[in-house]
């Protein structure tokens, strides 16, 4: 009646015993596995970057790989760019943060102010500051309104949209305010090694970001809380406080942001960061940091934003219009989802016994 | 008990084997299940249980091996194909779905509709007949599934199973979310499903419940059916779980370390309550000391847990370590006071599935390894190993996904995060829960460990034995009242169960 040998040895029992839960990993085959990690989707990134500017370079020529479009199209990144580095950190820890466009809008106006600029005149990163307080102090009403008051980031951050929006018009009575500060413009104006400050700006709180999500306690409080926040609150973090920083850290992404658009425009004004919610959140999801949380990358979303900047050239140079350019955008970020959806789903479909 | 000659069998299981790349899940069952007959599985986790309950279900195929369905081989290509044929599969997590009613739920799939408009009356009719069939009229067609229990849940996803023609019904452990009455009210039910000639294949690794309704008996281990077909009534508990464990168990519960005479009181609860669950709750607890909290389910014995650890706020009362006391409904407040908490549901509750075993065991204590806000994840891989090695924690890698290991090895990591922290207070909450036998005397022999240097632990646990045998104290408690406070040695099962039926009743 009884089949199947009992197995005597006992260190053969354990070493079958251990081998039983299978790993994802070691089921799948070296080329899934390696898209299908944190550094294989930027693989896949990466090719499809590859891909456009060969694109871009077949059909529009050394207008498109000359080293001054190159500069153009990372200058163009560079605004969403780091507003997005500020998204990716909300967007790990399972939030979401749609106020970033108004509050760049917001801070851009106040930063512009002609009080501001005279008190400025003498020490122009004044104007800076300013900014990234306005955004500060909008991150932590958001940060506050959701941790402290619960109500969902969707629409708190939704209210903060419009509300920021209508300051910024309040203050600004839709009036343009013109950048006198030649400090502030000279400054942003600068280059390093040929490339503007702008862009060093970008690289700078790019690899600021990288390191605090992947080397520091904030890093990895903002990955738990995204993962399983009542695990995270359960093993003793302050999971409320923690959130509240993170929409003040996304705020001060969007008034740094406000800075460099303030210098790109010589101009403030209410209408300034329209959209750039959705722009950087695509970016950020196309990375391939998940909009459910719990896993974000900084490098991921560098690559999504250098991947629109270089679609939006490759259109321009072929002097296609911005209609076509938005369907293309589209088609991109549900191919994105799209392949993030099939990964995790082939993770999670490992045998648990 | 079925005759062991003339019945045929309703389903045969022959060399079945699965791998995944180059694990291989099951390495060889054989089993065979005749109708009206209760078929348990036994196994540890990672013996292979899930992945034959997923073969049986369509939801995996095998590699090699024959499935033969009253007598015919047959393969199952999917979840829509096992139900054709017959089989349905109640899983450990229920898929019903909260916001339907009890009829939409039962007909999810395959509506009962006349020309694409949904047949309301026909479904309201056809959900009281199966519930009557199942014993409970109560649970009425147009409840919201989501206002169930747990136990009337099951009753739901086993009427939706029974709306199919189903004749072999198979039960992924049904009873670890169910209270003692409310498993006495399962057996009923699957006495009655036995009796109208469904066969019915029993997962579970409570060996009790398995002498209550078990015909016959297949062990499972390492995917292997290590005894198949055993007579459940001349099976020994003994020789179960010789041939689950490899091991010959004689006690269960190792022994009690006796409690020094000056050990000194270090948690103190005063006066505590939770509007609707419980009032005004005074005990305390010395170092060393393991108290037992025995109850029903919603006695508010977890609640309770919940609110010492501030995962809950209590309007009234104090909860002191060592005399410090505790800012109400902070979790961070306790965890710095040296107290600790494993949750009920530790994958919705306590672990970052997706993470690494180390990142889940330094979830309290990563800042402490930290330097200057800058994480040392060597230091924390070198603690988690080391608890590795203490707990026995399989796979021995600090670096594997934690979501790829089994309840026990999850429950393990729990443990390891609050022995790394070093609590002066853990309370446990459920701690054996969807934890196999190996496994679970690991922790009983950690919690006894644990108490001998020093921790003063709380153990909540649906199990009376469990708390009993752990316990040196136990609390009855029943209707948010602590009915008793007593030697764990001057009480048993019969007491405690008259103690929580009196309380209940008053």
């Amino acid at each position: 009646m009884s089949t199947g040998s009992p197995t005597p040895d006992s260190s053969e029992r354990a070493a079958t015993a251990a081998e039983s839960p299978t790993p994802a990993t070691e089921r799948r085959s070296v080329a899934s596995r390696l898209l299908s990690g944190p550094a294989g989707r930027s693989v896949g990134l990466i090719i499809a970057l590859l891909i456009l500017i060969l694109v871009g370079a077949v059909t529009a020529g050394s207008d498109f790989t000359s080293l001054d479009n190159m500069l153009v199209i990372l200058r163009l990144a560079s605004v969403i760019g780091v507003v997005a580095i500020g998204v990716t950190f909300v967007i790990t820890a399972g939030g979401i943060d749609l106020s970033v466009g108004s509050v760049l809008g917001l801070a851009s106006v106040v930063a512009s102010l002609g009080a501001i600029q005279t008190a400025a005149s003498g020490f122009w990163p004044l104007m800076v500051f300013v900014s990234i307080a306005v955004g500060v102090v909008a991150g932590l009403t958001n940060g506050l309104i959701i941790a402290y008051g619960k109500v969902v980031a969707f629409m708190a951050t939704l209210a903060m949209l419009v509300a920021a929006r209508g300051l910024a018009e309040l203050i600004s009575q839709r009036q343009s305010q013109v950048v006198s500060n030649q400090g502030f413009l000279s400054f942003f104006r600068g280059e390093l090694l040929g490339i503007s400050w702008v862009v060093w700006i970008f690289a700078l709180v790019s690899v600021a970001g990288w390191f605090l999500l992947n080397r520091t306690t904030f890093g990895r409080r903002t990955v738990a809380i995204g993962g399983n926040a009542t695990a995270a609150r359960l093993a003793g973090v302050n999971v409320r406080r923690h959130l509240t920083y993170l929409y003040m850290l996304s705020g001060a992404t969007a008034g740094i942001a406000a800075t460099m658009l303030l210098s790109r425009t010589t101009a403030g004004t209410s209408t300034h960061g329209q959209l750039y919610e959705l722009d950087a959140i695509a970016a950020v999801v196309v990375g391939g940091t998940l909009l459910v949380g719990g896993r974000g990358t900084i490098g991921g979303t560098v690559l999504g934003v250098l991947l629109f900047a270089t679609l939006t050239n490759v259109f321009t140079q072929n002097n296609l219009s911005t209609s076509v350019q938005l369907v293309a955008k589209g088609i991109i970020i549900v191919v994105a989802v799209l392949l993030q959806q099939r990964f995790a789903n082939r993770d999670a479909s490992a045998p648990t016994g | 008990m079925i005759e062991d000659d003339h019945s045929t069998s309703l389903l045969e299981i022959r060399g079945l084997t699965k791998a995944f790349g180059s694990a291989r899940a099951l390495k060889g069952v054989d089993l065979d299940v005749r109708a009206g007959e209760v078929h348990c599985v036994l196994g540890q986790n990672g013996a292979g249980k899930s992945t034959l309950i997923k073969t049986l279900s369509g939801a995996h195929q095998p590699d090699d091996g024959e499935i033969r369905w009253k007598g015919e081989a047959v393969t199952i290509a999917g979840p829509v194909a096992g139900l054709e044929l017959g089989i349905a599969t109640m899983y450990q997590e229920l898929d019903v779905v909260d916001g339907l009613s009890v009829a939409e739920n039962i007909f999810l799939g395959h509506e009962l509709s006349r020309g694409g408009v949904l047949n309301r009356r026909s479904a309201a009719k056809r959900t009281r007949e199966l519930m009557a069939r199942l014993g409970h009229p109560g649970i009425t067609p147009s409840t919201e599934v989501g206002t169930l229990s747990p136990a009337s849940k099951q009753i739901v996803a086993m009427a939706r199973a029974l709306s199919h023609d189903i004749e072999l019904m198979i039960m992924d452990e049904p009873s670890s979310v169910l209270d003692s009455e409310e498993v006495d009210n399962l057996f009923r039910v699957v006495a009655e499903l036995t009796r109208q000639g469904i066969a019915v294949i029993y997962i579970s690794h409570r060996l009790e419940e398995i002498e209550r309704i078990g015909d016959r008996i297949t062990v499972l281990k390492d995917g292997r059916s290590e005894a198949s077909n055993l007579p459940v009534a001349q099976t020994p508990t003994r020789q179960l779980i010789a041939l689950m464990t490899g091991t010959d168990i004689e006690h269960v519960f190792p022994p009690a370390v006796p409690l020094a005479a000056d050990a000194p009181t270090v948690l103190q609860v005063e006066g505590l309550s939770l509007p609707g669950r419980f009032e005004n709750v005074d005990f305390s607890v010395r170092a060393g000391e393991i108290v037992g909290l025995a109850g029903l389910v919603g006695s508010g014995r977890s609640e309770l847990l919940e609110t010492i650890f501030g995962h809950r706020r209590a309007s009234a009362g104090a909860v002191r370590v060592k005399g410090r006391t505790l800012r109400a409904g902070a979790v961070d407040d306790a965890v710095a006071a040296g107290v600790g908490f494993t949750p009920e549901e530790r994958k919705s509750q306590g672990l970052l599935l997706e993470e690494p075993i180390f990142k889940n065991a330094t979830l309290s204590t990563f800042s402490r390894f930290a330097k200057g806000g800058l994480l040392d994840e060597a230091a924390e891989r070198r603690a988690t190993a080391e608890q590795i090695a203490a707990l026995d924690l399989r796979p021995a890698d600090p670096d594997r996904i934690t979501r790829t290991l089994s309840g026990g090895n999850q429950q393990k990591i729990m443990l390891a995060r609050w022995l790394i922290h070093g609590t002066t207070v853990l309370l446990l909450d459920e701690p054996t829960r969807g934890v196999d036998v190996g496994a679970r005397m690991e922790i009983y022999r950690l919690i006894r460990e644990l108490a001998a240097a020093g921790t003063a632990l709380v153990i909540v646990s649906s199990e009376i034995e469990e708390v009993i045998g752990l316990a040196d104290r136990v609390l009855v408690i029943a209707d948010g009242r602590i009915l008793a406070d007593r030697p764990a040695a001057s009480i048993d099962e019969h007491g405690v169960l008259d103690l929580v039926m009196k309380g209940s009743a008053a």
